[in-house]
């Protein structure tokens, strides 16, 4: 049976796909405050809004912390609730990050990567939900718009599954992907709709007749075990996420999964990266393959929950492995995704030569010889045998 | 009663799915200091029923009747605010002497 739609190719702005995603998905609440460079999701769902083209009851709050304030209060009412922001603003949040999760509110939240201040920089890196990775929120890294627009319909279904009930962000990298224009294939919203379903949640708080308490104190008697049942609900976010994105490519032809082999199989020297550098990095691996080099890329996907044997294993056999940071992790002995890979590797059992490098802080281009530079040394690494340095600073001046 | 473990738990996020259920946390096992009602010196008047934060001052048939150190937290605003010195504040536990 043939269930493929066929969606329309049009040319839209990353934070336009977005918004034009929320509005097929159309949730019953939208508490957002724009924030550069998430301004034009924002503003085109408040267009959505004053149009009339949603039945959302958006709210335009005083700040990011009221934002998922209000978001929380309309997820605990049994909503769908929805917002959007970038750095600051995710910084802003950071109480009420942990309170959704720990409620657990299955809030979809694009953030559109921007650094952190000081110094002051708008700029891409992921600085901000590199930041938030232990707030109990799952978190999707998307490559390109068509990505980011995809990801914002497959996360209503992920964090809604009722065995996760987690809060989602889904990261799509600020003016690289947010202002750039790219054709992208909206698909009918009849077939959104469909496919992201009617939420039904467990509790209202509006519920009169069923009253229940959300967000209790909670002490030293059971709140170990509420945090260790979290833990469980992002233990079975991977089958959800990857059975998600099965349905999704059914829907589409646009699969996905945990991460994203890339020339991998056969690959001696692997980079590891998310975000909109693979892009870059596969066109490098494409011109390196030509010239015979055997040369590949990981794309994480889906950073939170970390798929750490499905990474181990793809890595485990490598000659060398680069991990590519964009946010740095002040005082650690290396940076958040090459700890993670590290220590996925370590615990199954495998012991390749693993660099870390960190590119692209403060919105820094990467650009594909500079890619090519990363695979040259891990080649060195290889053949030298040595790691060390085992941070490097790709296209920091010295 | 056992407490659950995580695996046991019927809701997620701590959502309390059974409404009034403060009646089962008996917030008297808190207490330090025990109030000491004397019925003799009572008039009645109720000053300490208005003042007790946890509805612990028993009334039956309109008459001020004692204390329910079920849930009484020792707080001693019934002692201090009651008129006529009815009501007065011991220690809950006493420490044995010699030994």
């Amino acid at each position: 049976m043939e269930t493929r739609v066929k969606g329309k190719l049009l040319a839209f702005r990353g934070d336009e796909a977005v918004a034009e995603a929320m509005r097929q998905i159309n949730p019953d609440v939208v508490a957002a405050y724009p924030i550069t460079p998430q301004t034009e999701t924002v503003q085109a769902f408040s267009q959505f809004v004053a149009n009339g083209e949603v039945d959302t009851e958006f709210i335009a709050v005083e700040s990011e912390h009221a934002a998922m304030s209000a978001c929380i209060g309309a997820a605990a009412a049994g909503g769908r609730a929805q917002t959007a922001t970038s750095g600051p603003g995710l910084a802003l949040m950071w109480e009420m990050l942990w309170v959704a999760s720990g409620m657990r509110l299955p809030i979809v939240m694009p953030v559109v990567n921007r650094t952190l201040s000081a110094p002051i920089n708008i700029l891409c890196d992921h600085s901000d939900s590199m930041g938030a990775r232990d707030a109990g929120w799952l978190q999707l890294y998307a490559e390109s718009m068509q990505e980011a627009y995809d990801n914002t319909i497959q996360a209503v279904r992920i964090a809604e599954h009722p065995r996760v009930m987690l809060p989602i962000m889904s990261c799509l990298d600020g003016f690289i992907l947010g202002h750039s224009f790219e054709p992208i294939e909206i698909l009918p919203d009849e077939a959104v709709r469909e496919f992201v379903g009617t939420y039904k949640p467990g509790y209202s708080l509006l519920d009169v007749d069923h009253p229940v308490t959300y967000g209790p104190i909670d002490f030293h008697g059971h709140f170990f075990e509420h945090k260790r049942q979290q833990v469980d609900g992002m233990e079975s976010a991977p089958e959800v996420v990857l059975q998600v994105g099965r349905e999704f490519g059914e829907l589409t032809g646009r699969y996905y999964g945990l991460t994203e082999g890339y020339e991998l199989e056969d690959a001696d020297f692997v980079i590891v990266a998310l975000g909109s550098v693979t892009g870059t990095i596969k066109t490098v691996v494409d011109d390196l393959r030509q010239q015979g080099q055997r040369v590949g890329l990981l794309r994480i996907r889906c950073f939170r929950p970390f798929p750490a044997q499905e990474i181990a294993q793809a890595l485990g056999n490598k000659k060398a492995v680069a991990v590519l940071d964009r946010s740095l992790s002040f005082g650690a002995q290396a940076h958040q995704v090459y700890l993670e890979v590290v220590t996925a590797l370590y615990t199954h059992g495998y012991a390749p030569k693993v660099v870390n490098y960190v590119y692209g802080i403060g919105g820094r281009d990467t650009l594909p010889h500079e890619v090519e530079q990363v695979y040259r040394e891990l080649a060195e690494v290889d053949k030298t045998g040595v790691i060390q340095p085992v941070v490097r600073y790709l296209t920091v001046r010295e | 009663m056992k407490a659950k473990g995580w695996k046991e738990l019927t809701t997620q996020g701590a959502l309390i799915a059974e409404p009034g259920n403060s009646d089962t946390y008996e917030t008297g096992s808190w207490r330090s200091r025990r109030p000491k009602f004397i019925p003799e010196k009572c008039s009645h008047c109720f000053i300490c029923w208005v003042f007790c934060p946890e509805g612990s001052i028993r009334v039956e048939d309109e008459k001020m009747v004692g204390i329910d150190l079920r849930y009484c937290k020792g707080c001693g605003i019934c002692a201090t605010e009651c008129p006529r010195d009815a009501i007065e504040m011991g220690e809950e536990f006493v420490a044995e002497k010699g030994a």
